[in-house]
């Protein structure tokens, strides 16, 4: 067993276990915290198949903000976890039944895997030799798939319009912090002079 | 790698002008300071007149002959078929909006944005069908199906339609997972996600006692995908609960364009890209149809809600589209877009009929409140009987003829048993149909009338009912259409 295949079973392994964990960890905010495990090691798998930059965005997107948000949601709802997962001993058994007789297919299926023998020369953009994976990204992102890139554009446009439709609320009656007024305020419009005399109010 | 000049955008142009149009509708909506009925009526217009420019594009380009070709490497497919399939979802989603004019006036509907996403999803629908590679076959699939996520559950102060909107999201999601698992297994086994390789290779490399298996479980898990968006039996579960909750018109949506761009999926994954493996598919496709078939005729009877009511004889229909595409044959894909397009007018007329059912300012659903309504609204009843019988398929009606070419494919591909239940399950359809019929027309009218229906409703449901009455009477240039559509598809 050479290095390579070495690191391949420790990453696996680890996303595997780390990923079985963010199931079945009682506490919320420590399923997020596998979650993040899982990913770094996925993240070790890619570097393992010369993916670097896929690795990078995984990490950088992923654990950096998704994972976070994760977090953030998870500490500021008030869910009873202990309750929500009242109903999972009794799926249990009938859950891990169709997992057991699907992961056996999949097994059947694989074990009879037989690639097309030429399917590699029909890969659409082979990365070059002398080219890093970022530059081999970069030269077909804008030009071969720009149809897919913008249109995953588009998905990310109408995931926005829908988060703003279905929360924002215009409550009548709220004061808001007007950035503008504060600064247009000036002595002769805001503050009053008035002589008080002695022993009486205002 | 060739330069991409911009006038080789040119087939593009539909879907770039629609989406550009729907985000300056979206631009105007933010910032404009108008007060919101008047913003209303301003992007209700601008997006049925996009619409229908959109719709004179595509059918101009046709009728110039200028069509077939192929951009960004075969990820965007211009041909005669798209460009049918495109007509229909541009037809439904005009009606989609035209039909929801009053709710956006009222309190009801009135969020700008209802429009534009409308535009959005319509531009999706579009993308799905022109594309020939799962990418961008997913992409579509995704901007169809956000939008539409959206548009469920966009009255959110009911109840019951944000019920709607988060059921469909969770089982759609699944439903993308799904086929995204078996793209991923059929890219794995080919190397390639482009339709056309894939069918070159598969036709390659297909021995007939070994379709390579990997493909094999590709292609179920992206079958099993489409079936949830066609809501075919045994993946329907979400559609009578979304049906009823979201609102009418975008019901209508997801009963007509949302399905007819997944048919039209499924049509050029087992006619165009999967054709030799057909006994793979057909397997699934009959199971599919014979379940779609049995459920959607015998669930729609102890309903009591129309639209739950609507949504199970949805099922039943998209059984005999399946029905016609396990023929797999020419005569099959005939039947099925014949079976399309008249579904459409029909169910235009439908939605219509559930529109008009209002009292008091309210939108009435149950069934029962339909009862003797043809002492008070003669023009309605006559109308809505009239589509009731066309969907069940009483002859000289439209719907007659959809059930009639895809039984008469069935036949030809020598699927007797199936096109047996087939009939027999229109049978039983037949008396559901018929007791709402029954309801209008013989029981005692112990209730006020309807609400004065809106102008705009009576004309969709004339036009609707009146093709439904005599489109018999011209089927040659519509045979016509559809003929040549399919002799250039295979």
């Amino acid at each position: 067993m050479n290095l390579f295949s070495a690191f391949f079973y420790l990453f696996s392994t680890l996303t595997v276990a780390s990923a079985s964990m963010v199931v079945f960890s009682r506490n919320p905010v420590h399923s997020t915290l596998f979650l993040v495990l899982s990913f770094f090691n996925v993240a070790g798998l890619f570097v393992l198949l010369g993916a670097e930059f896929l690795a990078m965005t995984l990490i950088l997107v992923y654990v950096g903000a998704v994972s976070v948000l994760f977090l953030f949601i998870v500490m500021m709802l008030d869910i009873n976890f202990v309750k929500l997962n009242e109903g999972f001993m009794s799926y249990l058994p009938i859950g891990a039944c169709v997992m057991g007789v699907l992961l056996i297919e999949l097994f059947i299926a694989f074990g009879a895997w037989k690639g097309f023998p030429n399917a590699y020369n029909l890969l659409q953009a082979p990365i070059e030799e002398h080219l890093s994976n970022t530059e081999a990204l970069g030269r077909v992102l804008y030009t071969r798939y720009v149809y897919h890139f913008q249109s995953a554009g588009l998905i990310l446009l109408i995931a926005m319009i829908g988060a703003i439709v279905l929360t924002l609320r215009h409550k009548p009656g709220v004061l808001r912090q007007v950035v503008a007024d504060q600064i247009a305020r000036c002595p002769e419009t805001s503050v009053e002079i008035r002589k008080v005399k002695s022993g009486q109010g205002i | 790698m060739s330069k991409v000049t911009l006038s080789d955008l040119l087939p593009l142009l539909p879907e770039i002008i629609l989406i550009i149009g729907a985000i300056l509708i979206l631009m105007y909506g933010v910032f404009s300071s108008r007060e919101k009925a008047r913003l209303n009526e301003i992007a209700m217009g601008f997006s049925l007149a996009l619409i229908l420019l959109i719709f004179s594009m595509t059918i101009l380009s046709w009728s110039s002959g200028s069509i077939e070709s192929e951009l960004f490497d075969g990820a965007f497919v211009l041909d005669m078929f798209s460009s049918f399939v495109k007509c229909l979802i541009l037809f439904s989603s005009f009606f989609c909006l035209l039909m929801s004019v009053d709710l956006f006036k009222s309190e009801e509907l009135s969020n700008f944005e209802y429009p534009v996403l409308i535009l959005f999803s319509t531009a999706g629908m579009m993308m799905v069908v022109s594309s020939g590679n799962f990418i961008s076959l997913y992409m579509g699939m995704e901007i169809q199906s956000l939008s539409l996520y959206i548009l469920a559950s966009i009255q959110r102060e009911s109840l019951r339609s944000t019920e709607a909107g988060l059921k469909y999201f969770v089982l759609g999601a699944l439903a993308s997972g799904m086929s995204l698992y078996g793209i991923s297994l059929i890219y794995g086994f080919t190397g390639s996600t482009n339709f056309s390789a894939i069918s070159r290779l598969a036709s390659e490399f297909h021995a007939p006692d070994e379709a390579s298996l990997g493909l094999v479980f590709g292609l179920i898990f992206l079958l099993a995908g489409l079936a949830f968006k066609i809501s075919a039996a045994p993946f329907h579960m979400w559609t009578p609960d979304v049906y009823m909750g979201a609102p009418t018109p975008v019901t209508f949506l997801f009963a007509t364009a949302s399905k007819i761009t997944s048919i039209a999926v499924l049509i050029r994954l087992t006619m165009s890209v999967f054709p030799v493996m057909i006994l793979q598919w057909q397997q699934i496709l009959i199971f599919l149809s014979l379940c779609s078939m049995i459920l959607g005729s015998f669930s729609a009877i102890g309903q009591n809600n129309i639209k739950r009511l609507v949504a199970y004889s949805s099922i039943g229909h998209a059984g005999f589209i399946l029905l016609g595409l396990s023929a797999g044959s020419q005569a099959g894909l005939i039947g099925v877009l014949v079976y399309m397009s008249i579904y459409t007018f029909m169910a235009l007329g439908i939605f219509s009929c559930i529109l008009a059912m209002r009292r008091g300012g309210e939108a009435v659903e149950s069934i029962n409140t339909l009862s003797g309504i043809a002492k008070h609204e003669p023009m309605f009843a006559f109308l809505f009987a009239t589509l009731l019988f066309s969907l069940a398929g009483i002859p000289p009606l439209l719907g007659f003829f959809a059930k009639f070419y895809v039984l008469l494919a069935a036949v030809g591909s020598h699927l007797y048993g199936l096109a047996l239940v087939a009939v027999l399950s229109s049978v039983v359809s037949a008396f559901y149909y018929l007791r709402i019929v029954k309801i209008m027309y013989f029981d005692e009218a112990n209730q006020e009338s309807f609400d004065p229906i809106s102008s705009i409703i009576h004309v969709i449901l004339l036009i609707s009912g009146g093709i439904s009455l005599f489109g018999f009477a011209f089927p040659r240039p519509f045979m016509y259409i559809v003929k040549t559509v399919v002799l250039s598809f295979l």
